[in-house]
């Protein structure tokens, strides 16, 4: 790992040479990896630096909201929120983008123009990702065009569990050429690994390498649909990969845990996580993100507390 | 955007303690005044601070203390059945649980230990010891020791600095559990969780003269463990402390268990899961500032993945915070003593000397109280003295090897052997490994992990018997 700007290009260039390399990766023991993040978790973050950390992390948020019954008119509620997240208080930060499913970006484009709030969209046959690459392509090419700076892509789970990574590798490097925009710039691709269903953190690790090799911008745990989401060790094996794969391409890789992550509590340790796994390059909304959509309304409530010494009830905090 | 975590200092609160400005002995359940004159006062080593004074009981004392223990054993405890002890234990138990808070905040003030340990780990498991031996008083005859094991009488325990109340549970559980009655001596550094503990006696009713606690140094140990009222001496501490007292017990009918100290090798294959050997080996040394006798202090890393692991480990090194052990985000606290922090200096120092290359990460130490930075030598033979002598610092030598083999043969050539790591995802080295290895414990994939149900003891000049587990019985118990 100490050879820095080294190209990994070569490890695509055959099934046999990427299993090799994602085999020869050093392996994660659970029950360790487990331990450290429980250790982690125990950190005691109170006043100035929980205030910090709160706003931090309000400013990491992606908004997100990805159910069949969405609407328009949903989507921009939601956005309102996202550029302006307490009516009552103007110093809170915005958050970093919403997610939405791609036929809904031209509105939250249309909603968000102006103020700095990034659109993301779930693409490539979100949440299973069973169907063709051609299919995934389009969806990808679909929510680009309409305007998203982000694209969340899944990983075909089904192929990487059988061992065809090249596939999985080939699928992702497809994705992010159609993330090309006509003026030029690339929407941000975001992988996700659906942790849940690889199971082992073995497989998180690899996946994350694999993810990286073939060009993420950000790897991301979970599609939220599939339980367990975002764990804390999870997170640690995905925040390990980043910094190593920094040690030995120069090239910084975002990470987003998503899914089950509701309270400032878990939110506070998954900054901790950060800063003393990857370090604190990663401490920035450029770098990191919390995908959720309950969370927000924790960290408002308490900032909320922070500020006043007192908590308010749930329906001082809107809804959408 | 750097400073988000600068953690705010999260304090763990003092006033959940009550400390005596002065302290007597605890002889017969009662506080008594030592015969002779000689008082010290204990040291916060975070701070220097004085927390109290106590008495250097005399050899008259230990007299006094040694007849309560000896009358409590013939009239009471020695006689009592099994199911009745284990209540009396559980209640302990269940007190050390509810005062565990004070017991924690109380330890790490003492001793400069961080209360994240002395929280989470010290307090858990004196707490389950005195659970684990509960459960053993009436089923003594279940253990595998005979038809009907009898206790031995009083037992002298003479406990260390490092961890005083998790020693003093390891010590006195098993003693009461078995029928023993006993009379402790805690460290002179450290008396305080020992003299907390007395009331703890006291809360639970337990007869007077069951648990009997002295304070004092060298001289007061010495008496004790010669005292010919006693016939069972239990010692952790030092070798060099070790030998005297076998010397004082040999020929006698006295019945003798000793842990001794350590330099116990962690070995970390080429295959290992990196990020955990790193956590391990950090671990394995920096728990408890490094004074613990089976601390992994001697790394032997296979030298295939020497500077890729070195390099993780210097990045991991430069995460650790110390300072306050109060506070809840300290990872590394104080030396216990003055003494101590010499004894480290002057080995790294001869590290230095001796051709080793010494780091440590950028670390500001406080200015006031006894400090010493993580530190790790490289390029460390076996014939360097900080790969021989056992440091009790955080202080870690790192040594490289290239075949299971010789990994097996370094690990073994130290006059100690009490602990030993191996790191590997390969199950069958492991079960290898443990096979060759000369030592009570052997860690796989993980260290410096307790468990009152593990029993734990050395080889060589590590000691010897066990405590802990069922074979920690034996100890206490004629069989």
């Amino acid at each position: 790992m100490s050879t820095p700007t080294t190209s990994l290009t070569e490890v695509a260039s055959s099934g046999a040479t990427l299993r090799a390399f994602l085999h020869g990766l050093p392996g994660v023991d659970r029950v360790g990896a487990d331990q450290r993040a429980a250790t982690l978790g125990t950190r005691s973050i109170k006043t100035t630096a929980k205030a910090k950390a709160i706003d931090l992390a309000i400013s990491m948020v992606d908004l997100t909201t990805l159910e069949g019954a969405d609407t328009p008119g949903k989507v921009r509620a939601m956005c309102a929120k996202a550029v302006r997240p307490d009516p009552a208080d103007a110093s809170v930060p915005k958050v970093a983008a919403v997610c939405v499913y791609p036929d809904l970006v031209p509105h939250a484009v249309e909603a968000l123009r102006g103020t700095g709030v990034r659109v993301a969209s779930v693409a490539t046959g979100f949440p299973s990702g069973r169907t063709s690459l051609a299919v995934k392509v389009d969806d990808t090419a679909l929510a680009v065009a309409s305007g998203a700076d982000e694209i969340d892509m899944v990983i075909d789970r089904g192929a990487f569990l059988a061992g065809d990574y090249l596939t999985v590798y080939e699928q992702i490097v497809a994705v992010k050429a159609a993330c090309a925009r006509k003026d030029g710039e690339d929407a941000h691709l975001k992988v996700i690994l659906e942790t849940g269903e690889l199971v082992t953190y073995d497989n998180v690790r690899r996946a994350s390498w694999l993810a990286m090799v073939a060009g993420a911008d950000f790897i991301k745990t979970s599609t939220g649909k599939v339980a367990p989401a975002a764990t804390l060790p999870v997170t640690l094996v995905m925040l390990e990969a980043v910094r190593d794969f920094r040690d030995r391409t120069g090239r910084m890789v975002g990470v987003k845990p998503a899914g089950g992550i509701r309270t400032t509590k878990d939110a506070i340790k998954n900054l901790v996580l950060v800063n003393e796994t990857a370090g604190p390059d990663w401490l920035t909304a450029e770098w990191f993100r919390l995908g959720a959509s309950s969370l927000l309304n924790d960290l408002l409530m308490q900032r909320t507390k922070l500020t006043t010494g007192h908590y308010a009830g749930p329906d001082y905090f809107t809804l959408d | 955007m750097s400073d988000i975590f600068e953690y705010a200092p999260a304090p763990e609160s003092r006033d959940v303690v009550d400390i005596r400005p002065s302290y007597g002995l605890f002889v017969n359940g009662e506080w008594i005044d030592s015969l002779g004159d000689e008082r010290h006062k204990t040291l916060n080593p975070a701070t220097e601070e004085a927390l109290a004074e106590f008495s250097y009981a005399t050899p008259a004392d230990v007299d006094r203390a040694v007849d309560a223990a000896r009358k409590a054993y013939d009239s009471v405890w020695g006689r009592m059945p099994g199911r009745e002890r284990a209540k009396y234990l559980f209640r302990i138990a269940r007190i050390v649980q509810e005062r565990a808070r004070e017991l924690a905040v109380l330890e790490s003030l003492d001793n400069g230990k961080p209360i994240r340990e002395s929280r989470d780990v010290d307090l858990p498991l004196v707490a389950a010891h005195f659970f684990y031996y509960a459960g053993w008083a009436d089923k003594l005859r279940h253990a595998g020791l005979g038809e009907d094991p009898r206790p031995l009488g009083v037992a002298a325990q003479i406990i260390p600095w490092n961890f005083p109340l998790l020693m003093l549970a390891w010590k006195i559980a098993p003693a009461l559990a078995c029928g023993n009655t006993v009379v402790l001596k805690p460290a002179e550094t450290t008396p305080l969780t020992a003299l907390a503990f007395a009331e703890i006696c006291r809360q639970a009713d337990l007869p007077p003269g069951v648990v009997n606690i002295v304070t004092g140094a060298g001289e007061t140990g010495q008496a004790l463990a010669g005292h010919e009222g006693v016939d069972k001496v239990a010692f952790t501490g030092s070798t060099e402390v070790g030998r005297l007292i076998a010397r004082s017990v040999a020929g006698t009918r006295k019945k003798l268990t000793l842990e001794l100290g350590g330099k116990a090798a962690n070995i970390v294959f080429d295959d290992a899961a990196l990020d955990q050997a790193v956590e391990g080996i950090v671990n394995g040394i920096f728990f408890n500032q490094g004074h613990v006798c089976c601390a992994g202090s001697r790394l032997l890393v296979q030298e295939s993945v020497e500077d890729e692991l070195l390099a993780a480990l210097k990045r991991r090194l430069a995460t650790l915070r110390l300072g306050d052990p109060l506070d809840k985000n300290t990872d590394i606290g104080a030396v216990n003593s003055a003494a101590q922090l010499d004894r480290i200096r002057e080995l790294s120092d001869a590290g230095e000397a001796e051709g080793a290359q010494r780091w440590s990460p950028p670390c500001a130490l406080p200015d006031k109280g006894f400090w010493f930075p993580p530190t790790l030598f490289t390029g460390v033979a076996q014939s360097h003295r900080i790969a021989r002598e056992e440091i009790f610092g955080p202080v870690l030598s790192v040594l490289t090897f290239r075949t299971p083999a010789e990994a097996v043969e370094k690990a073994n050539n130290t006059p100690y052997g009490l602990s030993a790591g191996v790191w590997t995802e390969k199950g069958s080295r492991i079960l290898w490994m443990a096979d060759r290895l000369r030592a009570g414990v052997v860690w796989a994939n993980t260290f410096n992990k307790f468990d009152p149900t593990s029993p734990f003891g050395g080889y060589k000049e590590s000691g010897y018997g066990r405590e802990g587990g069922r074979h920690g019985l034996e100890a206490y118990l004629d069989v």
